[in-house]
């Protein structure tokens, strides 16, 4: 059963307070988890948008990072913020010599084929964490970070933690989007997405560019990865479950479109955040069932844009 | 380089530009071989070619279009300032995307994405294809200033007196051989008909 991680909203719903406020702070906190998403998410319509890859595996590599950010913080006595500094590089090296050596040789063979070989490194990667590393869930040290929050008003509180993922995705998909339109690298990225042998026919080295989009890609799930052991805890077979909420923001938001993704993500995220306040038990559910409802009326999405 | 359609011609194009590789045989640049080397790096080499088709980049600007077509640019009297200079009317659709252009702007941004990269060998795959007649002389026109900067231009073209007109040498193909060579004021029209529609072919070997 996948659940969304708990500690991400807090009812700051005092006795008495009005229900207006209870809602409003349900809102609130679905936009901030909805961060979490679309920051785990945007790698993933990263992938999709530039190379047509849907990277089955992507949950896994970011309860990989987490475990890797573990290690860090454990290893080097760091905080939990500063071994992104660490991971996020060391995943875009990763990104991009998965994508040269693994998923470029399955896209030159079919599309297909590289949902078999992203679902096989999805399956590689959790057997690997869980033989090396046991089934136990582990979660990141994020120290006097987790309880800290700023108080809004008397009914509203806002979590350090929620409050630095969210803005770090909004920083993250802006500066992607940044990347893509403003600069000659991120051209050749969009040129080579629209059509690769006419790239390749202007000089573009079309699978390097993948690679580079890969990269960049894999440090964004790094660094969602690491957002993800802040709010809760991970065990390696944690990835898949988590998957689905990234697809869902994806959907939601329209295949490819990374201003969408964020939208998707924060949609998702208040959708969950929402369902729980009728019912505890309801809020996966109606994440669900807002995913289904844009699935079913508007099947490309809220905001269905090819990455410009 | 003249020939019917399906006698190779775009073949030949996209074998020299690098996306097909040669079942036998080398391409040679200055006698150095590259036949294994990619297409990304042709370009830098100086080869670049206009495909058939003209395969612009839909989710980018017209001046984007160009810019990337600098990616390895080689040095050279090419800019972008030099191509609105050659086609001043793409300066004021400049940040619009490409798709809204007539077919004949499609070419003519085509042709300057592959100026771009100051090529030593233009490849000029089927350029009048689907323009009206107006729109094509229009682009034939550029062709003596690309001709007097010291580029190669390598012609594919289906319209043969077009074709003949503009070009200092001609070939044509049929059935991936080569049927005529020539400087187009040797060759007869009779000689030219019977190559391109492989009457020359069949009596040489025999086979008609």
């Amino acid at each position: 059963m996948s659940r969304p991680p708990t500690s991400a909203w807090r009812k700051s719903a005092l006795p008495g307070a009005g229900s207006g406020v209870i809602w409003v702070n349900a809102v609130v906190q679905g936009i901030l988890l909805g961060g979490l998403y679309a920051l785990f998410a945007c790698g993933l319509s990263l992938m999709f948008g530039v190379m047509r890859v849907v990277n089955l595996a992507h949950g896994d590599f970011a309860v990989l990072a987490a475990y890797l950010a573990l290690a860090v913080i454990t290893g080097l006595h760091i905080p939990v913020l500063w071994s992104a500094l660490v991971v996020a590089p060391l995943f875009a090296v990763v990104g991009y010599l998965v994508q040269r050596f693994i998923i470029q040789r399955s896209l030159d063979v079919s599309p297909l084929t590289t949902l078999l070989v992203t679902f096989g490194l999805s399956i590689v990667i959790q057997n690997a964490l869980l033989t090396t590393l046991s089934a136990n869930s582990q979660s990141l040290p994020s120290g006097s970070l987790a309880s800290a929050s700023v108080q809004v008003n008397g009914q509203l509180s806002i979590g350090y933690v929620s409050a630095i993922v969210f803005a770090t995705s909004v920083v993250v998909v802006g500066a992607l989007q940044l990347f893509l339109s403003r600069t000659g690298l991120g051209r050749q990225v969009r040129a080579a997405s629209d059509d690769q042998e006419a790239a390749s026919i202007v000089g573009v080295n079309v699978r390097h560019v993948y690679g580079i989009a890969a990269a960049i890609a894999f440090a964004t799930v790094a660094l969602a990865g690491i957002a993800f052991g802040m709010y809760s805890s991970f065990d390696p077979a944690a990835g898949p479950q988590r998957l689905i909420f990234a697809f869902e923001a994806v959907v939601i938001g329209g295949m490819g479109s990374l201003w969408g993704t964020l939208v998707g993500g924060i949609i998702l995220g208040v959708a969950q955040v929402l369902g729980a306040q009728v019912d505890a038990g309801f809020g996966v559910l109606a994440g669900h069932l807002v995913f289904l409802a844009v699935l079913a009326l508007r099947p490309s999405g809220l905001i269905p844009a090819r990455i410009t | 380089m003249i020939g019917a359609n399906g006698a190779g011609k775009s073949t030949l194009m996209r074998t020299i530009a690098g996306l097909h590789a040669p079942l036998a045989g080398t391409i040679r640049l200055d006698g150095q071989d590259i036949t294994r080397v990619p297409a990304h790096k042709r370009v830098a080499a100086g080869i670049v070619l206009v495909p058939e088709g003209r395969r612009l980049f839909a989710s980018l600007t017209l001046e984007e279009n160009l810019k990337v077509g600098a990616t390895r640019a080689r040095r050279g009297r090419w800019n972008l300032g030099r191509v609105y200079e050659l086609f001043p009317w793409m300066i004021e659709r400049r940040e619009r995307p490409t798709a809204f252009l007539s077919g004949g702007e499609q070419q003519a941004v085509a042709i300057g994405r592959a100026l771009m990269a100051n090529p030593r060998i233009l490849l000029l795959d089927e350029l009048s294809l689907g323009l009206a007649p107006v729109v094509v002389h229009r682009l034939y026109d550029i062709l003596p200033e690309l001709l007097a900067s010291g580029m190669t231009v390598l012609l594919v073209e289906q319209d043969v007196t077009q074709a003949l007109r503009v070009s200092d040498w001609a070939h044509c193909l049929l059935e991936g051989r080569i049927t005529l060579s020539g400087r187009p004021h040797d060759l007869a029209p009779a000689d030219v008909e019977a190559a391109y529609f492989g009457l020359a072919e069949k009596r040489a070997s025999g086979r008609g």
